[in-house]
């Protein structure tokens, strides 16, 4: 799960990280009153979403006057954000964080993100700050991993301030911060906490300019306050519809809609599609432990995407049995209008029961025999249904 | 001959909620011997004539269960893992989801003092056809073979199985190790025991986006392996930044890409495929 960078900053006060005096604003109006309630001087307008990129973007502006900050805010509210994270589409703004302007001296890298090949969370930081840490050459980070019971010893802190390069009571102040985002990381069940840029000021303050916290969403039934932090207007509609029950389901770009169980094989029937031609319209996994419910929102969600011309159902039962899959189907069909053709591939437990049940009803189907098969006859299906429109 | 699991593996169940109790019933009937349930509280009785226990512990030492098979909650799931390890079970399979990143790092931890063996979590399990089907997987696709699977993914496994059984390859031993970030076994831990074993003449090995275990795994390979692989990166149109099901399905800051993984197997000298579709063909090809 993403949160908000005001929403960041909210978290590294609560573990005394410091970050820029700010306010979060809806409108306007708002955006005016917090820039004099922020001393009336030098105030940033920054856009709120869940994607980076947005000082290239025009989403960051410099205020020098109530005015300016007025009609950044106006520029800015309401409008839709492309950056290089949120895709052609963009993402539209509703909230902006005005904060307090402050002189810096230097600007530099830090984050935290599980390290799959050491099997923990490490600390990665750079002095190079403001930049996509992508674009770093890896010898030029300064890593260091983390105990997720000790967090950062002090020595690790105090090596990666002096490594980025600080000295004198400013390489304690980082330190400081560094070990305090360890904590909150696994404190929170963090899956990335990044500091982008962290900065000395020119009067030797140490603090976060920037905030991106992502949480691991398998860990946040025991974090309630974390998920009041979720802000649904950041999430595709059909992509939270699904999470509701339990489907995992990505948005894409193509038109032949897939239900498929497990995210191995969604994966391997999208990567199919794409061999012989078509273009699938989304990920969808409905899982092990599925009930005919979840398998007639799963066709539910499918079928309301307006770009999809065919839809492939591709089924290997081990916990999903393919009776029970054939059921939601057959029940689904009952409630959505189908209007495109229909491809399904069944193999697995009680195929044989979920067979003629789809072939025992009077839906037209389809059959395929196996997953070559199957994809080919959707791009054939997919591509019909595109010329007869 | 095959590897982690055989007919003298004697499992011991945690999580007997309803899904647990329909898995270990199916492994049951496959064959496998169901030696004990452990449920706090639940001493004493007993489910479908296979005694329950209190702990791990207490069911160890009564019926010299030597495997834990793992259903409980994800919630729980981390302690569960660590009460088998501590009572020193050398081979724990835990097929739950959705159990937190840091448990598991922790969980690891705890692993590596106890010295056991763990695959998983969030997959279908091991299982050695003809011997013993430990897991959620179908059993009646597989066939006593020579050929051995490791997957990250459980469908993917199920669809790589039943292609080659169709083809009249049977398998030696198919591991599910599991689609999240943290996990216990990976390939190389298996490729090893493959590599060693004289019942396994090839194998397959399916991964997907995410991570670098399949440019390990190929780097291990390329040094070490004598056996053909065939391989399978699922993945290569899923756009990045986008969890793709699997909680360790996920292309991160550039890596972890398809393409990159399959490069660095085929040059480890793997025939990789572009679709899950080909591989029971492929493996025929090379074993010609």
């Amino acid at each position: 799960m993403n949160i908000h960078e005001f929403q960041a900053k909210g978290l590294f006060r609560d573990y005394g990280i410091p970050v820029p005096e700010g306010v979060p604003c809806h409108s306007v109006d708002e955006v005016g009153a917090a820039y004099q309630q922020l001393g009336g001087q030098v105030a940033v307008v920054k856009a709120q979403i869940h994607a980076g990129g947005r000082g290239k973007a025009g989403g960051v502006r410099i205020a020098k006057s109530r005015e300016e900050a007025v009609s950044h805010a106006k520029a800015l509210l309401g409008t839709t954000l492309v950056t290089h994270q949120t895709g052609p589409e963009g993402k539209e703004v509703s909230k902006l964080l005005v904060e307090e302007g402050l002189d810096i001296a230097k600007e530099y890298y830090v984050a935290i993100a599980v390290d799959r090949s050491y099997g923990g969370p490490v600390m990665i930081a750079s002095s190079e700050g403001g930049v996509e840490i992508e674009s770093v050459p890896q010898d030029q980070l300064i890593k260091a991993p983390i105990d997720v019971y000790e967090g950062l010893f002090d020595f690790q802190a105090r090596a990666v301030a002096y490594g980025l390069g600080f000295t004198g009571d400013a390489a304690k102040s980082c330190a400081k911060v560094l070990k305090k985002l360890a904590r909150l990381f696994v404190d929170k069940d963090c899956s990335l906490a990044e500091i982008n840029p962290l900065v000395r000021l020119t009067d030797d303050r140490v603090l976060a300019l920037d905030a991106k916290v992502n949480f691991d969403d398998n860990a946040l039934y025991r974090h309630p306050n974390i998920q009041k932090l979720r802000d649904p207007s950041e999430e595709d509609p059909a992509e939270a519809r699904a999470a509701q029950f339990n489907l995992s389901y990505v948005n894409l770009d193509g038109n032949i809609g897939c239900m498929v169980n497990g995210a191995g094989l969604a994966m391997g029937t999208m990567d199919t599609i794409k061999l012989h031609g078509g273009f699938p319209a989304n990920f969808l996994d409905v899982g092990g432990g599925v009930s005919v419910e979840r398998v007639t929102e799963a066709f539910k969600i499918i079928t309301e995407d307006p770009s999809v011309k065919a839809i492939l159902i591709n089924i290997f039962g081990g916990i999903v049995k393919c009776d029970l899959i054939a059921e939601g189907v057959l029940q689904a069909v009952k409630v959505v209008d189908l209007k495109v053709p229909l491809i399904v591939r069944l193999e697995g437990t009680n195929v044989d029961r979920g067979r003629k049940l789809i072939a025992d009803s009077d839906l037209k189907v389809i059959t395929a025999t196996d997953m070559t098969d199957a994809a080919k006859k959707a791009v054939e299906a997919a591509r019909t249904q595109e010329t007869e429109l | 001959m095959s590897i982690l699991v055989g007919k003298d593996t004697k499992v011991l169940v945690q999580g007997l909620g309803s899904a647990g109790k329909f898995h270990a019933a199916q492994c049951a009937e496959y064959g496998t011997q169901i030696v004990a349930g452990v449920k706090p509280g639940a001493a004493g009785t007993s489910w479908e004539n296979v005694p329950m226990f209190n702990t791990v512990a207490d069911a160890v030492a009564e019926t010299g269960a030597n495997c834990s098979l793992i259903f409980v909650p994800a919630p729980f799931c981390a302690d569960a893992i660590c009460e088998a390890a501590f009572a020193g079970v050398p081979l724990i399979i835990t097929i739950t989801e959705g159990i937190p990143v840091i448990d598991m790092i922790r969980v690891k931890k705890v692993l590596s003092e106890t010295g056991s063996r763990m695959v998983g979590p969030n997959c279908p399990g091991v299982m050695t056809p003809g011997e013993a089907k430990i897991g959620i997987m179908p059993g009646y696709i597989h066939n006593v073979g020579r050929v051995g699977v490791i997957s990250r993914s459980g469908t993917l496994t199920y669809e790589a199985v039943w292609q080659l059984s169709e083809r009249g390859l049977g398998q030696s031993t198919c591991i599910g190790i599991g689609g999240d970030p943290i996990q216990g076994m990976n390939f190389v831990d298996c490729l090893e025991l493959f590599a060693a074993d004289d019942g396994t003449d090839a194998v397959v090995m399916i991964g997907e986006i995410g991570g670098s275990a399949e440019e390990e795994a190929a780097a291990w390979i390329k040094a070490n392996m004598k056996k053909p692989v065939v391989s399978f990166i699922a993945g290569a149109t899923a756009p990045p930044g986008k969890r793709m099901g699997h909680a360790g399905a996920i292309i991160a800051g550039g890596s972890g890409k398809a393409e990159d993984k399959k490069a660095a197997l085929q040059a480890a000298g793997v025939t990789v495929v572009d679709s899950p579709a080909d591989i029971g063909a492929a493996m025929v090809e090379l074993l010609k």
